[in-house]
C-alpha cells in the first residue's frame, strides 16, 4: 500500500513532459523509452549515439534525486521467477506494440494520436487486470 | 551539443521520474489495484506530463526542423491493428506483474535494488528475442 501523492506526482510529471519537449524540440525525436532502448540494442551509436546519451541519463536523474533527498525507495513485491517473466512480457510486448508508458502514454497521446490512446487504454486494462488477479484472486498481498 | 541536449533530457526524465515516486514498483502497482488501496498518483504524473508534452508537440508543429537543425521524426502511423494491441496487452502484464515499465527500469538502477537489475537484463533478454524472432521488423513508432 502506498501514499496518495499528488504534489510529487504533478512536480515530477511536468519534468517529465519537459523532458519529452526538450528531446522533441531539440533533437525532433520521440522520448518513447521502449523504442530508444529497442534501437540502441540494434545501433548502439546510431544516430550520433543520442539514444545512450538519453538513457544514460535516466539513472543519473535518479540518483542525483536520491542524493538529494536522502533516499528512493523501491519495493519490489514480485518473486524472482516473477520478475524475470514480467521483464520478458515488457521487452516483448513494448516491442511488438511499439512502444510503452512514455512513447504511447506520454509522447503519444500529446499528439493524439489514435493508435497510442488504443494502446494505453489496452496496456491499462490488461495492467489493472493482472494486479487484481496476483492479489485478489491469488491472494498476494503487499 | 546535440548529445548534451540528449543527456540532459534524459536526466530531467529520471529526475521526474524518481521525484514522482515511478521508480518504485508498489507505487505503480497501486495505481494499477483500483479494486483495492487505490493510489492515483500515477494518473497525476500522466496528466501533468501530457499538458507540457501537448505544448511541445504544438510548438514543434509549427517548425520544419529541430532548434538544432535537425528533421522532426514524429511517427505518422495511425493504423489499430493486432500487433499494437497484442503487444501492449502482453506489456501490460508484464507491468502489472513487476511494477516496472522501461524508464523507470532504468532509472531505478541506480539505487542498486538487486531485483531492478534483474528485471530490466530480462527485459532486454525480451526485447531481443522480439528481433530475433521477428528478424528485425520494421519498427514503426
Amino acid at each position: 500500500m502506498t501514499e496518495f501523492t499528488p504534489v510529487s506526482a504533478t512536480v515530477g510529471g511536468l519534468m517529465v513532459g519537459l523532458s519529452a519537449g526538450l528531446l522533441l524540440l531539440l533533437r525532433g525525436r520521440i522520448a518513447g523509452i521502449s523504442g530508444i532502448i529497442g534501437r540502441a540494442l540494434s545501433q548502439p551509436l546510431g544516430d550520433g549515439g543520442w539514444r545512450l546519451a538519453f538513457l544514460v541519463g535516466l539513472p543519473i536523474g535518479a540518483a542525483a534525486v536520491s542524493l538529494a533527498t536522502g533516499r528512493l525507495v523501491v519495493e519490489v513485491a514480485a518473486s524472482t521467477p516473477v520478475l524475470v517473466a514480467a521483464g520478458l512480457l515488457v521487452g516483448f510486448g513494448t516491442q511488438l506494440g511499439d512502444g510503452c508508458t512514455s512513447g504511447h502514454g506520454v509522447c503519444g497521446i500529446a499528439r493524439g494520436s489514435k493508435r497510442a490512446i488504443a494502446a494505453t487504454l489496452a496496456f491499462m486494462t490488461s495492467g489493472a487486470i493482472t494486479v487484481f488477479a496476483v492479489r485478489h484472486l491469488l491472494g498476494a498481498s503487499s | 551539443m546535440k548529445l548534451l541536449a540528449a543527456l540532459l533530457s534524459g536526466v530531467l526524465f529520471g529526475v521526474g521520474l524518481a521525484v514522482s515516486q515511478m521508480t518504485n514498483p508498489a507505487k505503480v502497482q497501486a495505481f494499477l489495484d483500483v479494486a483495492g488501496a487505490w493510489d492515483p498518483s500515477l494518473a497525476f504524473v500522466m496528466a501533468a506530463a501530457l499538458v507540457v508534452s501537448s505544448i511541445s508537440v504544438v510548438l514543434a508543429r509549427r517548425r520544419s526542423q529541430s532548434l538544432l537543425g535537425e528533421p522532426l521524426q514524429i511517427p505518422a502511423a495511425a493504423t489499430i491493428d493486432l500487433r499494437l494491441i497484442a503487444g501492449a496487452t502482453l506489456f501490460g502484464v508484464g507491468w502489472g506483474l513487476g511494477g516496472l515499465c522501461p524508464g523507470p527500469a532504468l532509472a531505478a538502477l541506480s539505487t542498486g535494488v538487486p531485483e531492478v537489475w534483474v528485471f530490466t537484463a530480462s527485459m532486454l533478454a525480451g526485447m531481443l528475442s522480439y528481433r530475433w524472432i521477428f528478424r528485425v521488423a520494421p519498427i514503426r513508432e
